[in-house]
């Protein structure tokens, strides 16, 4: 399931697997998540994209990494975490002043939740399990915002 | 020759897990991640899940033992272990916990005490036909690097 701003799923043009990684070197992923399962899975599906990856395990240490400097073309964000989960982290980062595109990815059910976790200003947001098919899209979705810019 | 073979067990064993529900094309997924710079994905990703399972089924015993279940917090731990079943592909344990949750959201302990043994059971299952899977897993990696 995906959310958000005029979301597809559309497949990617016709590049080869090279262009695509080539293409993706230089964009930051970091991947907010309290299980060492998922920050595996996730740094796996990007380094595969070509992307470079560095995980957090709650939401303050994501806030942490943007206060001491850091920065991130995309955050993969959980809701469900330990210290501070991903809503308030969302928000933390926002009214920092952080633009970065930043992706929630959870198992919640209940609608509420989902609408209020998109509030705290994320772009989008998928239902785990997250696949090739949801990386293609946000990363396609990427590198259109980067364009504008 | 044996490489070949253990192959071929290890594929049947894949495809017995698919066809008794109990993994989804999650894992494919997985295992398509898997390359020869990373021959052990697959195991790394299997172990830190029941690593993870297993300290949530722990958790869940101890709350479900309480006289006064904290329902709240059982939802949190089954969520979590939805959660991590969704993304390995375990599909069977993540409907498991799906009915778990429902009878949490009732408030009914026995309920709850029922669809946790579900889940405990199917746990077992999968973790025993996992630990052959990466036992003949990495007898092929072993036999493939001394051919090397």
């Amino acid at each position: 399931m995906v959310s958000g701003n005029s979301a597809s799923s559309s497949s990617l043009s016709m590049k080869s697997d090279e262009d695509i990684v080539n293409n993706n070197n230089n964009l930051r992923v970091l991947v907010v998540d309290d299980s060492p399962m998922i920050r595996k899975l996730h740094d796996m599906y990007l380094k595969k994209f070509g992307l470079k990856v560095q995980v957090a395990e709650n939401g303050k240490q994501a806030v942490d990494l943007f206060h001491f400097g850091a920065s991130f073309d995309l955050i993969l964000m959980d809701k469900e975490m330990p210290i501070m989960d991903g809503e308030e982290a969302t928000k933390e980062l926002r009214t920092m002043g952080v633009t970065s595109m930043i992706v929630g990815v959870t198992s919640l059910d209940s609608p509420n939740e989902k609408q209020a976790f998109m509030e705290a200003g994320l772009d989008y947001f998928f239902t785990k399990p997250l696949t090739t098919d949801n990386i293609s899209f946000i990363l396609q979705e990427l590198n259109k915002k980067n364009n504008k810019n | 020759m044996a490489i070949a073979a253990l192959k071929t067990q290890h594929r049947n064993l894949v495809q017995t897990m698919f066809d008794e529900g109990m993994l989804d094309n999650q894992f494919n997924q997985l295992q398509d991640l898997q390359d020869s710079s990373n021959p052990n994905f697959v195991d790394e990703v299997i172990t830190l899940f029941c690593n993870d399972a297993e300290r949530i089924i722990t958790e869940l015993t101890r709350h479900l033992s309480y006289q006064n279940v904290d329902f709240s917090k059982l939802d949190s731990y089954v969520h979590q272990l939805k959660g991590s079943s969704s993304s390995i592909g375990a599909h069977r344990l993540k409907l498991a916990c799906v009915n778990l949750r429902q009878a949490s959201d009732g408030w009914n302990k026995e309920e709850c005490v029922e669809a946790f043994y579900s889940i405990r059971r199917e746990y077992c299952h999968l973790r025993t036909k996992f630990q052959v899977m990466m036992q003949i897993q990495r007898r092929i990696v072993s036999l493939e690097n001394n051919q090397q």
